[in-house]
């Protein structure tokens, strides 16, 4: 018995007998550091909070008997005059998002690697790519408000229609800007040098994060945009 | 592999997952731009959406790497979300269609064309 614990503890097992391993014996259940298992605690949480939002976005869609505007024709917008080109800001944005999750996917690469100046600039240029989805998303804001759009109505259809892109935008606007001020904070103490002895899962932790505000956006789009 | 020791991947991974997440939402960029309606346009919104999504949390959060006790951790408590959302979508059916019985609300309403730069 005490020799297959021993071998036990030696050798983690994965999968389901894994996780009996972990969750009994009377030890630590999650074998991360701390840091990690509290950003994904926090990362659930902030899932179920996006999820009451579309979940209560789904609810007055589904309700409302007035017409809902075509995201399509709202999101339109022409360039040089010429022909609107249906939704193609929110593509670039989706694109600008995505791009800034490899970046962000790199910058962890390198902090595993002890490559500090990389690790740092990258996690420069993930938040540049979101400062300037930040500013985009202030572009479209201000383009819907001088068309009339309003939380309480708006010129096309369902009223419910400003009120849930104010709301859900907005949260995950906030979101970014939150990670881009993370990430920059995060990057300097990078560049210092302040995580050579401690490690740089910091790198991956802020990683998480910014990850999970991509994630949130691929339901925002597909949901609010493109529905 | 120990997760003590940090996530360390090969870079190539990484890169390969970057290029699909972009052809992906290419992909379901194209749904719109090609007025696809109807459940054939539903249903291959949710179908990027998910591939997206999964790429996401597996390979760039490290879902798929990291011990079975985390990831039910991260994974088990949204599930309880589909039983908000299927409670929630049979009651906005049911106010939908009570709007529409005792209101005299018109289902099939379509919404104001949009003409971008009138209020300027």
């Amino acid at each position: 018995m005490s020799h297959s614990e021993a071998a036990a503890s030696a050798i983690p097992r994965e999968g389901l007998p894994g996780l009996v391993d972990d969750w009994s014996s009377d030890k630590q259940t999650y074998h991360v550091p701390w840091g990690k298992a509290m950003m994904w605690i926090f990362l659930v949480s902030d899932t179920f909070i996006f999820s009451c939002f579309l979940v209560g976005y789904m609810t007055v869609r589904m309700s409302t008997a007035e017409p809902w505007p075509l995201p399509t024709d709202v999101f339109a917008l022409s360039f040089f005059g010429g022909e609107p080109i249906p939704l193609i800001l929110i593509a670039i944005m989706t694109f600008i998002l995505i791009t800034s999750s490899g970046t962000m996917a790199l910058a962890v690469n390198y902090g595993y690697r002890k490559d500090k100046r990389m690790a740092a600039i990258l996690m420069l240029v993930t938040a540049a790519f979101g400062a300037s989805f930040v500013g985009m998303q202030a572009f479209e804001w201000s383009k819907l408000i001088s068309e009339g759009v309003r939380p309480w109505e708006n010129p096309w259809g369902a009223p419910q229609f400003g009120s849930v892109f104010f709301m859900v935008t907005g949260f995950h606007g906030l979101h970014v800007t939150a990670g881009v001020i993370y990430l920059g904070i995060v990057a300097r103490k990078v560049a210092r040098g302040d995580y050579d002895k401690k490690g740089y899962e910091i790198v991956e932790i802020t990683g998480l994060y910014w990850h999970f505000v991509d994630l949130v956006w691929v339901f925002i789009f597909a949901f609010f945009y493109l529905w | 592999m120990s997760a003590e020791a940090g996530q360390q991947h090969p870079l190539g991974i990484y890169l390969k997952i970057w290029l699909l997440l972009f052809f992906l939402s290419a992909l379901s960029y194209m749904v719109d731009y090609l007025e696809f309606q109807g459940y054939l346009r539903w249903t291959l919104i949710i179908i990027f959406m998910l591939l997206k999504a999964g790429f996401i949390v597996a390979i760039f959060m490290h879902v798929m790497w990291e011990r079975m006790a985390l990831i039910l951790t991260i994974l088990g408590p949204p599930v309880a979300l589909l039983f908000l959302i299927g409670f929630m979508a049979v009651e906005g059916d049911y106010t939908f269609g009570a709007r529409v019985e005792y209101f005299g609300m018109d289902p099939n309403a379509e919404p104001m064309p949009v003409i971008h730069g009138e209020a300027h």
